[in-house]
């Protein structure tokens, strides 16, 4: 217990305090509004520790590099657009024996099946291509997030690419929050665990894991899974904070968005990443008015941060690393 | 049949621009091991220093033959990529020689975003004209069959390409210690083989031969932005595992057929049911199969993990 019973509490109660604050008027606690801006960006920080945790069990935990998260982050955000959005009114119809709560309880729906389907694509994905090492196992999750867009692209049903308009937007501050720090509970406890070690086995060294006996392809099937369960959750979150997807709004760069944040908070630190990604959250809100130039230090950043601190800005650093499950560094 | 023959005509030319980027893949793939993220970044540089080049040379030298003004261009943007590749392996790639793979894969992947993002503040995020070198005419052959001069310059050309590529890697010293290196790093080493300098040299010889497919590719498309290279760039990717990464016919091999495959399925898009916006993703499919069937491609040797 100690520490991390601690956290879910700490965890537990922010999540649940947030959900007092909201952006809008009708709000039950009018005095815990604030700035729609801060809100927003707030609720965006929220989305990207969900999508850089998850991408930390592929990328850090487990040392095999995946680029394709953005593709079930599509997954999610279409899967979970096609209940409330595509087929709102008929399945709203089918719970109105929940009366006023037939929105909530769709919307809760809709972010699991969202987080489902694109643990499904996940397993998909992962059973053929987990097989590759290192740049090629990177091409081939590339190759992957490229084909489910063009995919999405291509079906009318969906918008294909003019994008998906008018999903609700339930999204708030709260939802957001609570699933961030349910995906950083989940993370943290699962490679912690002692099922978890196996992970980290196959990180280190995969021959001398598989010689003791550590199912390295199980390992590897199961971080991509959990992994694009939470991308899904935080594709349907987005959509349903946005109103709105397109199928270029999850190509290639967003992927590499994520996966600068999980370099940047250090490969393997649950803590370095989840500061990693609101710092760069609120970093690219500030850089908005030089937004040119924005890619270009990042770029310039990855590769002077390879040069001098491959273990990324974050990773290793002690105290704040041993707050959080899942140790930075070389645990 | 002549429907097909067309494809096939179309797809040729495509093909010869897969093969070119391929190569420059495949032959730093076979010195260093790693895959050069950022070399579908280099052909783009190459097609923007071929479109600057010509704006600039053409007032200069308008009384030169057409023929000579494209070579001329053709060279001079071979050479600066080239110098480019050179310097971009000096300054990210060589400090990380003896690091993991994945360190260099994640520069590299920096690298590339660095000349996409720098380009687009240099030459603006809006697709360019590219300046015609050679004018373009369409020539009818045998059967009603047409393609454009450009399309059977692009072909001989690369033809004459890969036949000096050929010879440099089979005849020369260079070429020699290229191959030994590919072969066993550490005995080349000790036999004396001045590493850093093939590696430079590979770097620039690959880099060259993007930029070569570069300027056909922008003078079959005419238009060029910053971030022109990367689907080109993992097509070729593509081409060279298709072909077994590492192996310099295979590149050859492997790009034509990607160029055509491409272009068949686009072509016969009705006939297969497959859907013309797919295009982009035939490349990925022909990846993850190979990677199932037939990881080391159609002319790669197999390699067993030692430990």
């Amino acid at each position: 217990m100690g520490t991390r019973f601690l956290l879910l509490v700490a965890a537990a109660s922010i999540g649940l305090v947030s959900f007092l604050f909201t952006g809008h008027p009708e709000a039950a606690w009018p005095l815990a509004q604030i700035d729609d801006y801060l809100l927003n960006i707030l609720i965006l920080a929220g989305i990207n520790v969900i999508l850089a945790v998850s991408l930390n069990i592929v990328n850090g935990h487990t040392g095999q590099f995946s680029l394709g998260h953005a593709g079930f982050m599509a997954v999610g955000a279409y899967g979970s657009a096609a209940l409330t959005q595509i087929n709102g009114k008929a399945c709203l119809v089918a719970l109105g024996f929940l009366g006023g709560g037939a929105p909530l309880v769709l919307f809760v729906l809709s972010l699991l099946t969202g987080g489902i389907l694109a643990a499904v694509a996940g397993l998909a994905v992962g059973l053929p291509s987990l097989r590759l090492k290192g740049d090629y196992l990177a091409i081939v999750t590339l190759g992957f997030g490229e084909i489910i867009r063009v995919m999405i692209q291509n079906t009318e049903s969906v918008g294909g690419a003019r994008g998906l308009a008018g999903i609700p937007t339930q999204t708030t501050l709260g939802w957001t929050w609570v699933l961030s720090f349910l995906a950083i509970y989940c993370v943290g406890s699962l490679v912690n665990s002692t099922y978890g070690r196996g992970f980290l086995a196959v990180r280190d060294d995969e021959i001398a894991a598989e010689a003791m006996g550590v199912n390295t392809t199980r390992y590897k099937v199961t971080a991509f899974v959990v992994g694009a369960f939470f991308a899904g959750l935080a594709g349907a979150l987005y959509a349903h904070f946005i109103g709105y997807v397109t199928p270029e709004g999850f190509s290639f760069l967003k992927s590499v968005d994520v996966v600068v944040m999980v370099i940047l908070g250090g490969m393997g630190s649950t803590a370095g990443v989840t500061v990693a990604a609101i710092a760069l959250t609120f970093l690219n809100e500030l850089l908005r008015e030089a937004e040119q130039y924005r890619m270009v230090a990042f770029a310039l950043l990855l590769i002077i941060l390879m040069i001098t601190r491959p273990q990324g800005l974050l990773g290793g650093l002690g105290g704040l690393a041993r707050l959080l499950p899942g140790r930075g560094g070389k645990s | 049949m002549n429907e097909l023959l067309q494809q096939l005509i179309n797809g040729l030319s495509l093909g010869a621009v897969y093969a070119l980027i391929a190569l420059g893949y495949t032959m730093v793939y076979g010195v260093l091991r790693f895959i050069n993220f950022a070399h579908g970044d280099v052909f783009m540089v190459g097609a923007f220093s071929g479109m600057y080049m010509g704006r600039w040379l053409k007032p200069l030298v308008p009384a030169w033959p057409e023929w000579l003004f494209a070579l001329v261009v053709l060279l001079g943007s071979m050479l600066f990529c080239a110098v480019l590749g050179i310097v971009l392996e000096r300054l990210a790639y060589k400090p990380l020689r003896e690091r993991p793979r994945l360190t260099v894969l994640i520069t590299a992947i920096g690298v590339s975003l660095l000349l996409e993002y720098a380009g687009q503040l240099v030459f603006g995020a809006a697709p360019r004209g590219f300046p015609s070198l050679i004018t373009s005419t369409s020539i009818t052959g045998i059967g009603g069959l047409h393609a454009s001069n450009i399309q059977l310059i692009v072909l001989v050309v690369t033809a004459l390409l890969l036949l000096g590529l050929h010879l440099i890697v089979m005849r020369t010293r260079l070429g020699l210690a290229m191959r030994a290196l590919s072969l066993n790093p550490t005995a080349a080493r000790l036999m004396g083989v001045n590493t850093n300098v093939v590696i430079s040299f590979t770097f620039g010889l690959g880099s060259a031969l993007a930029a070569a497919g570069a300027i056909f590719y922008a003078s079959l498309y005419q238009a060029i932005d910053p971030f022109m290279g990367v689907l080109p760039g993992m097509k070729a990717f593509v081409a060279a595992v298709l072909g077994g990464i590492g192996s310099l016919p295979g590149a050859m091999v492997g790009g034509l057929i990607l160029g055509v495959v491409e272009t068949l399925v686009v072509g016969y898009s009705k006939l297969l049911g497959i859907p013309p916006g797919y295009r982009d993703a035939v490349a990925f499919v022909i990846l993850i199969l190979i990677l199932l069937f037939k990881p080391s491609g159609l002319f790669g040797k197999t390699q067993r993990e030692k430990v």
